[in-house]
């Protein structure tokens, strides 16, 4: 399967993501520069995290108009999966692939640490690997990490099972302390309405690999390639 | 075409968690301003745009707060002023 990562300038996760789908996995990769118009027959396009233009503005709101977003949607919209993370999902919330922003984090620090999340969706093609509840690791690194949006989107992606990850403890509780960023109902991650687009705050890439310090985040990976392949 | 200096206020919804405008809140009602109920952090951006009218000025920069200036989901903008420039 063939991954397309996105370099915007300003990414910093990119390589992050590129060595995991070729080191890891042994996939295939290439990187698609942010102006160019061509996805080169990408099974997968990756959004990944760093700070696209600086987060000038929002973080986000300049990096969903380059070139190659108008790629990146028509992907989407034919049913392409897309993982955004940490500033990808920035880019996809404010590219309206996904629906909410991200805020400045409750506490206005950066946050860069090991969280623990909790699968609430095991039935996404991002997350099939993966039982109901299982309480995985992964680091974050953010400042604007806060999930908003309106009560009645937060209930309708309750509704349709479209939360895909919670900030949870080691045990898979929900209390406000394991809630880093201060997210609206502790949402970690999203997938949009037709299940192909998965945002989400912590980095699955940098979690591959027991030196890493967890390999929590390869079940996205391996959870994509059973679902594009079959 | 004449230039307008177009100013505008963008500031977190309400109801939305504003951090820093909380954090100042704090900050102030520390220095004795016990009267402030509220603070809420947002942007001052100030355009220069040519443009036929005053009106026009300000409604070519609304259509640009809807694109670009204000996240839609979270943020209120307003136009604060305009002013013709020589």
């Amino acid at each position: 399967m063939k991954f397309g990562v996105i370099t915007f300038p300003g990414s910093n996760c990119d390589y992050d993501a590129f060595r995991t789908v070729v080191d890891v996995l042994g996939e295939h990769a290439v990187y698609l520069w942010h102006k160019e118009h061509d996805l080169q027959n990408a099974d997968v396009v990756i959004l990944p995290g760093g700070f696209s233009y600086g987060d000038y503005l929002r973080a986000g709101a300049i990096a969903r108009f380059s070139p190659i977003m108008q790629e990146v949607a028509a992907h989407a919209r034919r049913g392409g999966p897309v993982l955004a993370v940490c500033n990808g999902f920035q880019i996809a919330c404010e590219a309206g692939l996904l629906p909410g922003a991200l805020l400045r984090n409750a506490s206005l620090s950066f946050l860069g640490q090991p969280v623990h999340i909790r699968v609430e969706n095991p039935d996404t093609m991002f997350t099939n690997r993966y039982a109901l509840g299982q309480v995985l690791t992964m680091p974050i690194a953010h400042g604007e990490g806060r999930f908003a949006a309106d009560d009645e989107t937060l209930d309708r992606l309750e509704g349709e099972g479209r939360v895909a990850f919670r900030y949870v403890d080691a045990r898979g509780g929900l209390d406000d302390a394991s809630n880093p960023n201060g997210s609206m109902r502790a949402i970690a991650g999203i997938v949009s309405a037709e299940g192909n687009v998965l945002g989400l705050m912590p980095h699955p890439e940098r979690a591959v690999e027991s030196l890493l310090g967890s390999h929590d985040g390869l079940g996205i990976f391996q959870s994509m390639l059973a679902r594009v392949s079959a | 075409m004449s230039r307008y200096r177009v100013s505008v206020h963008i500031v977190p919804r309400k109801g939305i968690l504003d951090p820093q405008g909380k954090a100042v809140a704090d900050a102030l009602h520390t220095l004795g301003f016990v009267d402030v109920q509220d603070a809420r952090i947002g942007r001052h951006v100030v355009l220069d745009v040519a443009a036929a009218t005053p009106d026009a000025a300000g409604d070519s920069v609304r259509k640009m707060c809807d694109k670009l200036l204000a996240n839609p989901v979270t943020e209120d903008y307003e136009i604060a002023r305009v002013e013709g420039l020589p």
